[in-house]
């Protein structure tokens, strides 16, 4: 890819914010350049999510300037694909996993207007990434956790986003669904949109993310994946949560609240670091 | 044959099908989105709302649809401005005004010195009494709820199902759901006179919560909602006909028994589907 003077498509400058008066973020200092492929990291409460609906304009700065492609976060809204966290979405819901990839096509369709030819094309399309072709006709709340990522992926795909903003979108999920989402998100980066996941899991964050912004209360480093063998970095960001074991840190994450083995281990990758991080 | 034929007669009974058939359907549709936002008390609430404003309008001579629509609109923009900016909860918003604002009803009606047959009518339903103006006006209003609906029934479905994800999108979630606010007090407004206040609450969730015991689709969801919404009143004013009872509280009733039907042999709940998977 040829670099060129890039407009980058976060920018986070001295940013706070947080829900009716209790901060969550502050001081916020972050970039990210289209192709990035970041995964937010941090303990529970720390502010993942927050700075994820930050970004999608779903939450307004309290100060400081951010800014989405240029322009306040939301004024692009059609280039950004949010993917909330599996709790809060209703499984119950009467649409199947194809209806639900369809509503990624609603925004650019309008009031009024019907899917067409294309948007079933691109639905179509989208399920066959994710491999879910076959369970197209399934009530999403018949599907298994894996399968049910799967598809709120495939929403994203298709809505043809210039910017992935996914909330967990890995939790909890089987491991060969884990890698297939990957490879998915990796392929769009690398075609030059931006990817940002939130994730628990330090190890899929080194091994399958490009860069990692450390959160907790602000940003407490920004890097390429070697990030979370830094101790320091851990200690700042998961405070006592660390137990150390010898030279080793360990995650004791204890405010896991979905289906994951119980504590998270901080697993060392040495032999297989991403490749850095496009850091500013 | 008789039995169909002999009320269709008299222009009272025709009248009272058209306009029953008109708010089952509206009923249905919006209440569809509503029992899917979780906003089935919602519907109560506004209902109850709509009572002050119909007595002030007959207090002043001013035609009920007018008072209804401001008190019930009000209302609900009351209650979605308290759940976004105020620090309580939804239900507990809607608790408060929807009992403040029957308790202003009541006062206004006690205000009265004579009898008002009309206003005990707004309360149990009257839509054997309905004039063809009033029909004429239900059904304009209720064109206008369903154009509106069609126009934005794919926005209106995203920010019901998934509200962050449609907002990040770019879809106007808060707006939207003002305007759905708006929808129901609309609702509620075009169903007072044939179901009254106490029982529209009915029309609004039991259609659509039949169909979900039948359905798990979207599409056919509103579909059987609006055809249970259409059907369900011919019968309850039938049978109201012909055992001298009360029209509104038939009509409920009917639509509540389909629903019972509907968890006793619908494929999900039903005994049926049970004494199926035994054998």
């Amino acid at each position: 890819m040829t670099v060129v003077a890039t407009l980058p498509s976060v920018r986070l400058t001295d940013v706070s914010v947080g829900y009716e008066d209790l901060p969550v973020l502050e001081n916020v200092d972050l970039m990210l350049l289209p192709g990035s492929l970041t995964a937010v990291v941090g303990p529970n409460g720390g502010g993942k999510s927050t700075l994820l609906k930050l970004i999608a304009g779903l939450l307004r700065p309290w100060s400081g300037q951010a800014e989405v492609f240029g322009a306040e976060p939301g004024a692009h809204a059609r280039s950004v694909a949010y993917v909330p966290q599996a709790e809060v979405v209703d499984w119950s819901f009467p649409v199947c996993a194809g209806d639900v990839v369809m509503m990624g096509r609603y925004p650019r369709l309008g009031p009024v207007r019907r899917p067409g030819a294309r948007d079933h094309a691109a639905v179509a399309e989208a399920l066959e990434q994710v491999g879910m072709t076959k369970f197209a006709r399934r009530q999403i709340g018949a599907l298994s956790g894996g399968q049910r990522r799967r598809v709120f992926l495939a929403r994203a795909l298709a809505s043809e986003p210039d910017l992935y903003l996914l909330d967990e979108p890995v939790t909890g999920v089987d491991h060969a669904t884990h890698v297939d989402l990957m490879t998915v998100l990796d392929a769009e980066a690398r075609a030059g949109r931006t990817v940002i996941a939130s994730t628990h899991d330090l190890a899929a964050a080194a091994h399958h993310f490009r860069s990692i912004v450390a959160v907790n209360r602000t940003i407490v480093a920004h890097g390429d994946a070697s990030l979370v063998l830094d101790t320091d970095v851990l200690l700042r960001t998961y405070g006592g949560h660390l137990l150390f074991v010898g030279d080793r840190a360990v995650l004791i994450d204890d405010a896991h609240h979905h289906d994951e083995p119980p504590a998270g281990v901080v697993h060392h990758h040495d032999d297989e670091g991403g490749t850095p991080g496009r850091r500013p | 044959m008789t039995f169909l034929t002999e009320p269709l007669a008299y222009e009272f009974f025709l009248r009272a099908l058209a306009a029953s058939a008109v708010v089952g359907l509206v009923c249905a549709v919006v209440g569809t989105y509503m029992v899917l936002r979780g906003l089935a008390f919602m519907g109560d609430a506004l209902s109850h709302a709509a009572f002050p404003g119909v007595v002030a309008a007959y207090l002043l001579g001013a035609p009920f649809y007018l008072g209804a629509t401001v008190a019930a609109v009000g209302t609900s923009l009351a209650i979605g401005w308290i759940t976004r900016h105020g620090r309580i909860r939804g239900d507990t918003a809607i608790g408060v005004l929807f009992a403040g604002m029957f308790a202003l009803g009541v006062f206004l009606f006690s205000t009265i010195p004579n009898y008002v047959g009309d206003l005990f009518g707004f309360l149990f339903g009257q839509v054997l009494g309905i004039s063809s103006t009033d029909l004429i006006t239900l059904t304009i209003l209720g064109i206008v709820v369903l154009a509106i609906v069609a126009v934005f029934w794919k926005e209106l479905l995203y920010s019901t199902f998934d509200p962050l994800g449609a907002g990040a999108s770019g879809l106007p979630v808060a707006a939207l759901e003002y305007l759905f606010l708006g929808l129901i007090a609309m609702t509620i407004v075009i169903s007072l006179q044939t179901v009254g206040i106490i029982l529209v609450v009915a029309m609004l969730v039991t259609p659509a919560a039949t169909a979900q015991l039948l359905t798990n689709r979207f599409s056919r969801l509103i579909l059987v909602a609006s055809a249970i919404g259409i059907v369900a009143p011919a019968i309850g004013l039938y049978i109201s006909y012909w055992t001298n009872t009360a029209s509104a509280a038939l009509i409920v009733l009917v639509e509540t028994a389909a629903f019972l039907l509907a968890l006793l042999l619908g494929p999900r709940t039903g005994l049926l589907r049970r004494r199926r998977i035994a054998a």
